[in-house]
């Protein structure tokens, strides 16, 4: 047995896995103007994290540049230390990267199975295995299956989408917006699930426009103003912190 | 390679008054697809129209040249209203298909024997002239220089042409400024938003479908007046060569279409006038005369390509307001 | 003032509308029981019988409603519960299968949409039609009524409409700088974010001086800071004795400033009352707010195992 030499410090503790790390990304729509000004964000193994912030601050620029959807024209991005700045998001679907956006989520003319199997396209092997996990968690999508998803209203639209990033099986899911447009009991029970799922170990990214609710399920927080990470810290710290809520959350939820 | 001849001839197509003709038709086509959103495919049609209005009121009916003119514009703003009323409300597709139905049954109606006594079936209609002639205030003899010297005729039909495409330019110039064309940029975007601000969407896109059919009729007339009215001038493919100007120059602009038409003739004449000489020379030994005629149409479908590939606003468009830019 | 109260002279000046911070709230709007489908003391709006359906799914199914003149109601309900249908109808965007309809006593069925905006019913739309490809001014302008310069022939004669323009732009500034908006008029309006976007559907609708402004979902998208200030410009707007009609989801919009809300589900409106009393409704409670809408959700008791679980094994079978 070998004795540690006396100025040797304890082994450190592991250290959780980065996940996801955004380094310094500048990235924009149109040419010349840049939405994202050196924005950072890192997001660790089974962490929920949720980011908030004004209209225009690049909430859904900075998952979409993620996701391989906008252009980012400076700093990179990481998934398990690899670097996929600017891959396509097909490529990022087969890395285990699911997305689930606010709008134009589901294939309006395809029923909900075939949204589901689209999801899955990439490698369809499992598909009834995973077409009854998906529907233990959405029971309410499991009795209409042939149901063309036009005619689904916004929440359950929302579910079909969740659902069909889910039948990746993904290891990291960025979700734009969940709570868009729906009533609050299907509010709360959408954050519900995203919790649920988080707690299987998916590492989750969670843009929000309703803060209050984002910032009580998630692990840590980010406040995004004018493409820039402005504050961070836990989901309550930020909940709590008086700059936060001045700026943000609106003293209108304490009514 | 006589390149005097060729870029003469090129020259000249900069204020001919077959440029101003098409010039004229794209600026309609300008106000219906560049400004209003509308896809209207039967242009041809338009022309037709006015041609033909003008040719047989001359010679069937004896009509002035003030009367002639107006039943053209007449017989214009029936066919919009015919094309109108049924599409109008429909989506912008079904303007599309029924304009070009529409458009060849005009062709089709004045090229049938059953009407031959009044349009002259296949042969057309010619002989005409003489009442547009007599209006002349030019004193016999030439005019301009060089390449661009012309008769007392061919000047005052050039004056004439150009001064109704400048009128029609500067007219739609001030109204795409005003509150009116305001609506109709709307609509072009949004029909449902400029409803729901309390403007009649459907009265609006049918004044700019009579508008721009109107151009395309005057267009039709300056057209026939150089040459004979003759049916199969007005098949489809002259509608796509004003759309390949309309884009050329810029969908909703007004310097667009005319800037296009001249670029557009200038480059045709002097491509035509190249290949034409290139192939006397055997400068092109795989290709025959006649065939070396046809390239320059090709030419015009790969522009119309690249256009719409790489520049798709044209010269003087602008991106930002272009619903069919990305 | 109480439920039995002698009926509301319209003339009577405009109701206080105090700060957001302690809105006054308009009573006695209702006469008698409130339920759905009661009489309003100076109804704006009056809905009979609506029905639409969308091949074999019934949107609509509304007996009767009275929108109360001069007051603020909320249209809450879940998705899909027709409340957007509904407003399709009002304005004329939708043919119901049956039904009539009043707007200040005059019959609105059959009558299109764009002479019902110029009756004065302006609405909003829930995915914001902002004129991306025209600037915010313009957007603007095309908000006003009666600008002769848009007959087509008048518009070839400036000196006919250049006035009243110059005269439109400025309300125009003055609604925009009201907005924060100003900066940006010159912009295009794909330029603008969401949010702000609209922002400039608000500010485009009321320049038109309407009587009675549809809101749907007005704060859907909005910046939760600048949701006060929005909250201010519609406490204004029945200041200036406008009707507000809006659909909103944001709960605690619509107890700070609603002075009635009335709760559709599956079609059917299924209460009517006034924000405190609609939001304690059982009913009410469980198809639309959740239990636990005033609570934090973050405790992990709320989560459902069986569900992580299913998601697990969801994980295992891919890796």
């Amino acid at each position: 047995m070998t004795n540690a030499s006396p100025e040797a410090l304890p082994a450190p503790l592991p250290l959780r896995d980065t996940v996801v790390e955004v380094k310094n990304v500048t990235a924009g729509y149109v040419t010349g103007v840049n939405i994202l000004n050196s924005c950072s964000l890192t997001a660790y193994d089974g962490e929920l994290i949720g980011i908030i912030g004004p209209n225009g601050a690049g909430k859904s620029t900075l998952l979409k540049s993620i996701f391989g959807q906008v252009k980012v024209r400076d700093g990179e991005i990481l998934l398990r230390g690899k670097n996929i700045t600017n891959l396509k998001a097909n490529k990022l679907v087969a890395q285990g990267v699911g997305f689930v956006p606010q709008n134009n989520n589901v294939f309006p003319t395809l029923t909900i199975r075939e949204n589901l199997e689209m999801g899955i396209f990439q490698r369809p092997k499992g598909l009834h295995e995973r077409l009854e996990f998906v529907t233990d968690i959405f029971p309410e999508l499991g009795k209409r299956m042939s149901q063309r998803a036009g005619s689904l209203s916004g929440g359950e639209r929302q579910m079909v989408a969740m659902s069909r990033a889910l039948m990746m099986g993904p290891e990291v899911l960025l979700l734009d917006e969940p709570s868009a447009g729906l009533s609050p009991v299907r509010q709360d029970e959408a954050f519900l699930r995203v919790k649920e799922i988080n707690k299987a170990g998916v590492t989750t990214i969670m843009v929000e426009q309703n803060a209050r609710r984002c910032l009580q399920i998630c692990d840590r927080g980010y406040v995004l103003d004018q493409g820039k990470d402005a504050y961070t810290g836990t989901g309550r710290e930020l909940l709590n912190d008086p700059k936060v809520i001045g700026l943000y959350l609106g003293t209108l939820g304490q009514d | 390679m006589d390149w005097g001849a060729i870029f003469g001839n090129a020259a000249v197509e900069l204020i001919s008054p077959t440029t101003a003709a098409y010039a004229l038709a794209a600026l309609g086509l300008a106000v219906h697809f560049g400004y209003t959103g509308l896809l209207n495919f039967g242009q041809a049609g338009f022309m037709a129209l006015g041609a033909y209005g003008y040719a047989i009121s001359i010679l069937t009916f004896g009509f002035p040249v003030w009367g002639a003119f107006l039943v053209g514009v007449g017989a214009s703003v029936v066919f919009a209203l015919i094309l109108g009323v049924p599409t109008l409300r429909l989506r912008a597709d079904y303007l599309a298909i029924v304009t070009i139905a529409a458009a060849e049954i005009v062709r089709l109606l004045f090229t049938t024997n059953t009407f031959s006594a009044v349009t002259g079936s296949a042969n057309g209609l010619s002989g005409y002239k003489n009442e547009f002639a007599a209006l002349n205030p030019l004193a016999e003899g030439s005019y301009g220089f060089g390449p661009f010297e012309n008769n007392a005729y061919d000047t005052w039909l050039r004056i004439v042409a150009w001064s109704i495409v400048i009128l029609a330019a500067l007219l739609v110039w001030q109204i795409m400024r005003s509150p009116w064309g305001r609506v109709i940029k709307g609509i072009r975007e949004d029909e449902d938003a400029v409803r729901a601000l309390g403007k009649n969407v459907y009265a609006y896109k049918m004044q700019s479908l009579i508008l721009g059919g109107v151009f395309g009729t005057i267009a039709g007339m300056i057209f026939a007046l150089p040459r004979a009215v003759v049916p199969s001038n007005y098949q489809t493919t002259l509608t796509f060569f004003i759309y390949a100007i309309l884009l050329l120059g810029g969908a909703a602009t007004v310097l667009g279409p005319i800037i296009g038409s001249m670029i557009f003739w200038v480059l045709l004449s002097f491509f035509s006038g190249f290949v034409a000489r290139a192939v006397e020379a055997g400068w092109l030994p795989f290709m025959t005369s006649v065939q070396g005629g046809q390239l320059r149409f090709i030419l015009v479908g790969v522009a119309i390509m690249l256009i719409v590939i790489f520049r798709p606003q044209g010269i003087f468009g602008n991106k930002k307001e272009l619903s069919f830019v990305r | 003032m109480s439920a039995d109260a002698i009926p509301v002279d319209s003339t009577v000046a405009p109701q206080p509308t105090g700060s957001t911070n302690k809105p006054i709230k308009t009573t006695g709007l209702h006469i008698g029981e409130a339920e759905p489908g009661c009489a309003k003391v100076d109804p704006i709006l009056v809905v009979d019988n609506v029905r639409r359906t969308f091949g074999g799914l019934t949107a609509v199914d509304v007996d009767h409603i009275e929108v109360p003149r001069g007051a603020i109601t909320a249209l809450i309900g879940p998705n899909g519960a027709g409340k957007t249908t509904l407003f399709n109808l009002l304005t004329g965007f939708d043919k119901p299968d049956a039904g009539k309809w009043t707007f200040e006593g005059r019959s609105l069925s059959g009558v299109p949409a764009y002479r019902v905006a110029r009756m004065g019913q302006i609405r909003t739309f829930q995915l914001t039609k902002a004129l991306g490809l025209l600037t915010v001014m313009d957007n603007m302008l095309l908000g006003a009524k009666g600008q002769s310069g848009e007959n087509l022939f008048r518009a070839l004669l400036p000196f006919l409409w250049r006035s009243q323009e110059e005269g439109n732009r400025a309300k125009a500034l003055d609604l925009l700088t009201r907005f924060k908006l100003d900066t940006k008029k010159d912009d295009y309006a794909a330029s603008l974010s969401g949010g702000q976007r609209k922002l400039l559907e608000m500010a485009r609708a009321l320049m038109s001086d309407p009587t009675l402004v549809m809101l749907d979902e007005p704060m859907a998208g909005v910046n939760p800071a600048l949701t006060q200030s929005l909250l201010d410009h519609i406490l204004n707007l029945k200041a200036e004795g406008m009707t507000v009609l809006f659909v909103e989801h944001d709960m605690h919009m619509v107890r700070h400033i609603a002075d009635w809300v009335i709760v559709m589900a599956e079609g059917k409106v299924v209460a009517e009352g006034d924000p405190h009393e609609v939001m304690r409704n059982p009913a009410v409670i469980d198809a639309y707010l959740g239990q636990h809408h005033d609570e934090d959700i973050g405790e992990d008791s709320d989560v459902e195992n069986q569900h992580v679980s299913a998601v697990k094994e969801l994980l295992d079978d891919e890796r």
